[in-house]
């Protein structure tokens, strides 16, 4: 098997009474897409947000490119490699699309505190960032605010921010929430690209992408994973048809 | 970029504005109004402090008095010990005062500055209410420690027996203190400009817009806004040395919860986070002041009558108005 990028063992959270994520460990191996599917409610987020950092767990490791990253910040683990898109996009709203990626950039040149140079006439920020805008579809819209772009083209715009960071792993959660046919299908085919970049740790509800795409798929639910293996295997896995897949298949 | 074109106008305006105003005062032989003028341009001064860190950073400091009155306090505790020849203090070395601008500047910056970086690392660490709170509560334990330190005046301020010196510049003629402050003034808008438009600029806006997504594109918001705050006690910091040097007096009002307000009204009044928002709204608070204040004691109710409807109506302020909304690249 491949390297592996992203390890998580025994990872605990709790609110309350609730076991958000019970004992839950993972891998994500480079080059492939692991997919993490569930029911609402079965700590997807949950657990996107504690290997982001932004939740901090209770017990259990991660470790990312072999460092212990459980105690790191969100912007700390982030400038590590860990690249991360929103479920509900979050963005700098006054900002145009141009310079959403911008920030991306700038931060991977780790350069934040350079007061003198304007940021606008700076083609070491603006022209990388138009080429993630670009490679999302979005270069016609590149100086729109991030508050006047549709839906669909802020799902675009988390996407490329998140390029623009060149992270070692990617975390997409639900990339295609919201958007139409046509949308999710570019997105999948921009996915099924990505993975030679960077694994990605990926949480949606589409099955038709997460078939189309995963390599692995780990199924969650109440906050343990109850299954993980192929497309396939998971798809014959009669505790997951029962579990989540219901009355679909 | 749209933004350059609308607003460098109105910026124009406003500072010709500014500068005209003292020349004709000074050709009529008005000193009065050459006195009005500086008022603004050090008033303005202050704000354009407070804007980096209230108009880009969103970090609504309910305190900059603080800053104001520790660079008056400066101003005025050097130039005392300057005309009294007695040294500021002698162990571990003999440290005398001072009279010249070229070295109360630089103190006073470097205090503010210091005590920025002790009050925004405590205070950074809270966010909305509790962050205006906390600013308070700071500026008002610098208000209380100055009004009961007798060696500086307490309530009764430290009086200046002479405006400080600038080398080869006679400071007290009005008009040459004036064209000083307006110097100042606009190399701080310049300088303000300049942070705007750059990366650490960019950070500190997106730290404000969405700090979630700052920290997720690995941008930590606490340095940035640290270093931010700091530069802005310091800008109103040195806004402050100048403003004791107007008054020849440096009075605790300038460490006052009611100075804060001033700053962040004449912000809000201007146009937050516009480059000359803080001069369009220090000219109106002045103008208000001596015409409706010669009119009535009660001329706040006016200007409150006018925040109320910049805030209601033109968020923008002054310079929202005139030259619309911002456009980020």
């Amino acid at each position: 098997m491949a390297e592996t990028v992203l390890s998580i063992r025994n990872l605990r959270k709790s609110f309350g009474a609730l076991k958000a994520t019970d004992n839950v460990s993972l891998d994500l191996c480079a080059g492939e897409i692991h997919a993490l599917i569930g029911p609402n409610g079965a700590g997807k987020t949950t657990l996107i947000h504690q290997i982001a950092g932004a939740v901090k767990q209770d017990g259990g490791t991660i470790a990312f490119l072999g460092r212990d990253i459980g105690g790191l910040g969100v912007a700390e683990r982030a400038r590590l490699g860990l690249g991360r898109s929103f479920q509900i996009s979050s963005l700098a709203a006054e900002f145009s699309a141009l310079r959403n990626v911008m920030l991306a950039v700038q931060s991977r040149q780790g350069s934040s505190l350079r007061v003198l140079r304007p940021v606008m006439r700076d083609s070491s920020l603006t022209e990388p960032a138009l080429a993630m805008l670009e490679r999302v579809g979005l270069a016609g819209r590149a100086h729109v605010p991030a508050a006047e772009l549709s839906h669909g083209e802020r799902r675009r715009l988390e996407i490329a921010i998140t390029l623009a960071l060149r992270p070692r792993a990617f975390l997409f959660d639900e990339p295609m929430a919201g958007m139409g046919p046509e949308g999710s299908k570019s997105l999948i085919g921009l996915l099924n690209d990505l993975r030679q970049e960077a694994p990605i740790l990926l949480v949606e509800h589409d099955m038709d992408a997460v078939f189309a795409l995963a390599d692995r798929v780990s199924v969650l639910v109440y906050g343990r994973v109850v299954a993980t293996g192929s497309v396939s295997e998971i798809r014959s896995n009669t505790e997951v048809r029962r579990a989540y897949f219901g009355e679909h298949l | 970029m749209k933004r350059m074109r609308s607003e460098t106008p109105i910026g124009f305006l406003l500072a010709g504005l500014l500068l005209l105003v003292p020349l004709a005062a000074w050709a009529l032989d008005e000193p009065f109004y050459i006195t009005l003028a500086t008022r603004v341009a050090i008033l303005a001064l202050a704000a354009v402090g407070l804007n980096l860190a209230l108009g880009l950073g969103g970090l609504v400091s309910f305190g900059h008095a603080a800053f104001f009155g520790i660079g008056g306090y400066t101003a005025g505790i050097l130039a005392t010990h300057a005309s009294t020849l007695q040294p500021l203090m002698t162990w571990p070395i003999e440290v005398g005062g001072s009279d010249q601008m070229l070295v109360i500047w630089p103190v006073a910056m470097i205090l503010s500055g210091l005590v920025a970086l002790v009050i925004g690392a405590i205070s950074l660490r809270t966010s909305g209410v509790y962050f205006i709170m906390i600013t308070l509560a700071f500026a008002q334990m610098i208000y209380y420690f100055a009004i009961s330190w007798p060696a500086y005046g307490g309530e009764d301020g430290v009086p200046l027996a002479l405006r400080n010196a600038f080398p080869a510049i006679v400071t007290s003629l009005p008009l040459n203190f004036f064209l000083i402050c307006y110097a100042l003034l606009i190399a701080a808008l310049y300088l303000f400009a300049r942070i705007r438009d750059s990366r650490f600029g960019a950070a500190l806006q997106g730290a404000r817009q969405n700090e979630v997504r700052l920290a997720a594109v690995g941008i930590s918001p606490f340095p940035i806004r640290l270093a931010a705050f700091v530069l802005s006690g310091m800008m109103t910091g040195l806004a402050g040395a100048l403003f004791a040097d107007l008054n020849r007096f440096v009075s605790p009002s300038m460490l006052s919860w009611q100075m804060s307000g001033e700053l962040i009204v004449l912000i809000l009044l201007g146009g937050t986070g516009r480059l000359f928002g803080p001069v369009a709204g220090a000219m109106l608070f002045v103008l208000l002041e001596s015409i409706l204040g010669g009119f009535t004691d009660r001329w706040q109710l006016f200007l409150g009558l006018i925040l109320l409807g910049a805030v209601l109506f033109a968020r923008g302020g002054l310079v929202g108005l005139l030259a619309g909304k911002v456009h980020h690249g």
